[in-house]
């Protein structure tokens, strides 16, 4: 990209530095480029989609020191020195992540689109809440929107996954959140 | 015979085919791509609903040697958009029909300098009078389109309906609107397209029929067969929203290409795909209807209308299936129904799950509470009295020759759902609260695959194949957008071919690799696709035993040995089979009659919805879907299908309003345009019944479109039951509920002594 490095009277753009998925970054950026773009653009990470470009359907999400962002709206200014997760930073050592095997086997993820977003948003509530019931999982999710699966099979993915960390396995849960 | 077997594959959760890549990340949308030396393309649009266009004039403080500028003066062939008539220009020239109407395109290198350069062209029209609603078009003054602003009109009749009214113990009437509504997949429309003088044009996009944009390529810019190439990329939802649109977008993106001589990608954002790009049809639907002293179906009159926009588009063959499941499962000897389909000077309105579907039963199903209301009967046994049943013949006279189980879904939503014992309780709660809660219903049947001859006319062609180095493919031109393709179509050829579904690929959906199976619509995946993979699987163990000596039984070690041996002996493994009509089936288009469909689905629907008479919020408590689908192939898919469906029906009845200004969708942001979220949507509880279908793939029968039929009329039905108030037109907004609660309070009574 033209912009890349300078800005347009060729001066050089602020270097920006910060950890993605555990790795350290450096990134030449306009410094209110949004970290969605440079996630994409600079860094090649295109798990994370843009839906929106609003804030509104979460499509964005990830994960920035321990809180959930929409990463359309953050300038990447912002994340000088931020420890960021992306969907890309799930999965370790080609293992899906919990969240992931149980959005593949309860049927979470359709066209997929919302779905790096959405593993985020999942991924961030259960890490403050490891045990979430129905109602604190559609409130934990109420900022992602999923037009294919009119989101009862990831409520039932999130619960899965949650049972799957304390390796009791409840049906009884998976069930009622049907 | 298949249908009825026990499977290995076919019916169990196995996990979605290309599901690994999306939860990682990695599946590759459109956005995702880069091609070298890509530039960035934009699209200067009209301003005005109707006129004609004066001028277009180039600010100069834009340097526009920089960039690639295409006027409709660029296009080498046809300057019009192939779908069933052809009225769409690929490029306004002259004059425009609807806001929003492209007419330059604009590339360069750099995206960020396009937004500039567009609000640069500066284009002075002469305005015309538009018309906005069906209403205005009616009037037929001013004629926008064709020579009486018809795009298309049915006229449906069985028996004798006028002499219907005089015998009839009751006769009912209602007036019943839908209005427009947004696809709102998640990800916008997008391609990318290259051209050279040699090759041709090649484009990569989220896209539902690469055949169909394959189709509008060759005609805009005046190509043989083999210079034309469609590449479907990972697509992020559609229901019908990536039908029709993007052979539009591909042609623009193209058509940039061969002006910059650079490969050139669009991607629109989502303010420009909500104002541009197709809608669900509003509509308008009349019913008048006779019954019997018993509560039975004497006649039913119907005067059907749509919106269709200002192009055609899909308009035909929406307002046909509308107009086919207009008067429901349900059996009547007298039928007319009158369907137009208006022009307006509005963004066309194009393919949406159901197709025209959800407006016809909206009307009916919303109309038969109307009519229990009238004539005293509970709903439900007013649908009792009146569904078809096998040996019935429908309002195109097509008989039902196979098992209908309307009473059997019926009983089971009645059960699920504690319907009785709800309602009691609601009964005795309402009175003393301000939440009124109400359980409504709605039944319906839907057609799966095309309509009429159809099928017929598409003539697909889809099978199977395996690669030298041991892959079986399945060769399909049906994409997966969600809805599961990639899963059911290759557990059905892993299931006939006696191998593991892991030994089984899709065939890149790359128009040079793959035959035209027919576009991904109107539910025909399973049914129609998955029957021809079926048979091409069966056709090469047949092959295989014949030629290649596979035995009777063998293991998948015994199947590739003996595909080696053929390719060896006789070349390409390979397994193809065109569509074949079941039995019997015939379809007068000059008549309107016959068989509409080879097969339907069948369902009931029962909302549970609160109604807060100080809020005036209507929220759906709880949703129950049973239904018949003939075999379910996934169990997990299919649920999830029937939920989605469900979720988008809610936001139909009760969230999803297009604003519309001068002919502009006023809300065309997220932000204002809601659907419902993780926090709207009920629980739903979905039950199949299934009864194989002997002409789907391995007995399924159409899924895809089928939940979205019931949702908006169990809705408002449910709102009526909990306010006693009937309301006719959706969406049906907090605004529109507070209107209809304080018009229709009660007086109060004086007391009777």
């Amino acid at each position: 990209m033209s912009l890349k490095g300078k800005s347009k009277t060729g001066a050089r753009w602020p270097t920006i530095r910060f950890t993605v998925n555990g790795e350290s970054r450096a990134v030449e950026a306009p410094p209110m480029k949004r970290l969605l773009d440079v996630l994409r653009e600079d860094l090649h990470l295109t798990g994370t989609k843009e839906g929106c470009g609003e804030g509104e359907c979460g499509s964005c999400s990830v994960r920035m020191n321990g809180e959930l962002v929409n990463s359309c709206l953050v300038p990447v200014l912002q994340a000088e020195g931020a420890e960021i997760q992306t969907v890309e930073g799930l999965a370790l050592n080609g293992a899906l992540h919990r969240l992931q095997e149980a959005f593949l086997q309860c049927g979470g993820a359709q066209c997929g689109i919302c779905t790096p977003g959405m593993l985020m948003a999942a991924a961030q509530l259960l890490e403050i809440n490891p045990h979430p019931d129905l109602a604190e999982i559609r409130e934990g999710l109420a900022g992602n929107l999923c037009r294919c699966t009119g989101f009862m099979r990831i409520f039932e993915s999130v619960v899965a996954a949650a049972s799957e960390q304390t390796a009791e396995p409840s049906a009884e849960e998976a069930h009622h959140a049907r | 015979m298949s249908a009825l077997a026990t499977t290995r594959i076919v019916g169990t959760p196995v996990p979605r085919k290309e599901g690994v890549e999306k939860l990682l990340g990695r599946a590759c949308y459109v956005d995702d791509m880069e091609r070298k030396g890509m530039w960035f393309g934009a699209t200067v649009r009209s301003a005005i609903p109707r006129g004609f266009i004066r001028s277009i004039a180039f600010d100069r403080r834009i340097d526009w040697s920089e960039f690639a500028v295409v006027t409709a003066a660029d296009i080498p062939g046809e300057n019009c958009i192939q779908l069933i008539v052809a009225d769409q220009p690929c490029l306004a020239d002259g004059k425009v029909n609807h806001c929003e109407e492209p007419i330059v395109l604009l590339a360069h290198t750099d995206k960020h300098k396009l937004r500039e350069a567009a609000g640069a062209v500066q284009i002075e029209y002469d305005p015309l009078p538009p018309v906005f609603t069906i209403e205005e078009s009616e009037r037929q003054d001013p004629i926008v389109w064709g020579s009486d602003n018809i795009i298309k009109s049915f006229l449906m009749e069985k028996g004798d309906v006028d002499s219907a009214w005089a015998g009839a113990a009751h006769i009912v009437e209602g007036e019943y609107r839908t209005g427009a509504q947004e696809h709102l997949y998640i990800e916008n429309n997008g391609i990318i397209a290259e051209y050279s003088a040699e090759g041709g044009v090649t484009v990569w996009g989220s896209l539902q029929c690469p055949y169909y944009v394959f189709k509008s390529l060759r005609a805009v810019f005046d190509l043989p067969e083999d210079k034309v190439r469609v590449i479907q990329t990972e697509t992020g939802g559609a229901f019908g929203g990536k039908e029709d649109y993007p052979s539009i977008l591909a042609c623009h993106a193209a058509l940039l290409a061969m002006k910059s001589g650079h490969p050139v990608k669009m991607v629109y954002d989502r303010i420009e795909d909500l104002a541009a790009t197709t809608k669900r049809h509003p509509s308008r639907v009349r019913h008048r209807t006779a019954l019997d002293s018993h509560g039975r179906l004497l006649a039913m009159e119907l005067d059907l209308n749509t919106d269709g926009g200002a192009y055609s588009t899909l308009s035909a063959t929406v307002l046909s299936r509308a107009t086919l499941h207009s008067t429901g499962p349900y059996l009547c000897p007298n039928v007319r129904v009158r369907s137009r389909s208006w022009a307006t000077n509005t963004v066309p309105y194009g393919a949406f799950r159901g197709f025209g579907a959800p407006q016809a039963i909206f009307a009916m199903e919303l109309h038969m509470d109307e009519i229990a209301k009238a004539i005293g009967v509970d709903p439900v046994e007013l649908r009792r009295r009146n569904f078809m049943h096998q040996g019935d013949t429908n309002a195109t006279e097509q008989l039902m020759r196979e098992p209908v189980i309307m009473d059997q879904l019926l009983d089971r939503a009645l059960a699920e759902s504690d319907y009785y014992a709800r309602r009691a309780r609601f009964a005795r709660e309402n009175p003393d609260s301000a939440v009124k809660r109400g359980l409504g219903i709605a039944a319906f049947y839907h057609g799966s695959g095309f309509t009429g001859s159809g099928e017929v006319y598409l003539n697909s062609l889809a099978g199977v194949d395996v690669t030298a180095e041991g892959q079986v493919r399945v060769l399909v031109s049906n994409t997966e957008f969600g809805q599961g393709t990639n899963t059911i179509l290759t557990q059905i050829a892993a299931e006939a071919l006696g191998i593991d579904y892991s030994d089984v690929a899709m065939a890149a959906p790359d128009t040079s690799l793959i035959p035209n199976s027919g576009p991904t619509v109107a539910s025909r995946t399973s049914m129609v696709v998955g029957r021809l993979i079926e048979r091409a699987s069966l056709q090469l163990i047949d092959h295989l035993r014949q030629r290649a000596g596979l035995g009777a039984s063998y293991s998948r070690e015994e199947f590739f040995a003996a595909c080696e041996r053929y390719r060896a002996a006789h070349g390409e493994v390979s397994s193809l089979c065109r569509y074949e009509a079941p039995p019997g089936i015939h379809w007068d288009d000059q008549k309107y009659r016959g068989e509409a469909y080879p097969g339907y689905a069948w369902s009931i629907h029962v909302a549970q919805v609160a109604v807060d008479t100080v809020t005036y919020s209507a929220e759906v408590e709880e949703f129950w879907a049973v239904q018949e689908v003939g075999r379910v192939l996934h169990p997990v898919l299919a649920a999830g299908q029937i939920e989605g469906g469900i979720a988008q029906g809610i936001g139909y009845a009760l969230y999803e309003k297009v604003v519309w200004q001068d002919g502009r969708m006023a809300n065309n942001q997220m932000t204002n345009y809601i659907m419902p979220t993780a926090e709207d949507v009920p629980p739903i509880h979905v039950y199949f019944e299934e009864i194989p279908f002997r002409y789907g793939g391995f007995g399924a029968k159409g899924i895809g479109e089928l939940p979205h039929d019931g949702p908006a009329p169990a809705i408002l039905n449910a709102i009526r039951d909990a306010t006693g108030i009937a309301f006719c037109a959706i969406p049906l907004l907090p605004e529109n509920l507070f209107a209809g609660l304080v018009a229709n309070q009660p007086v109060e009574e004086p007391a009777v002594s």
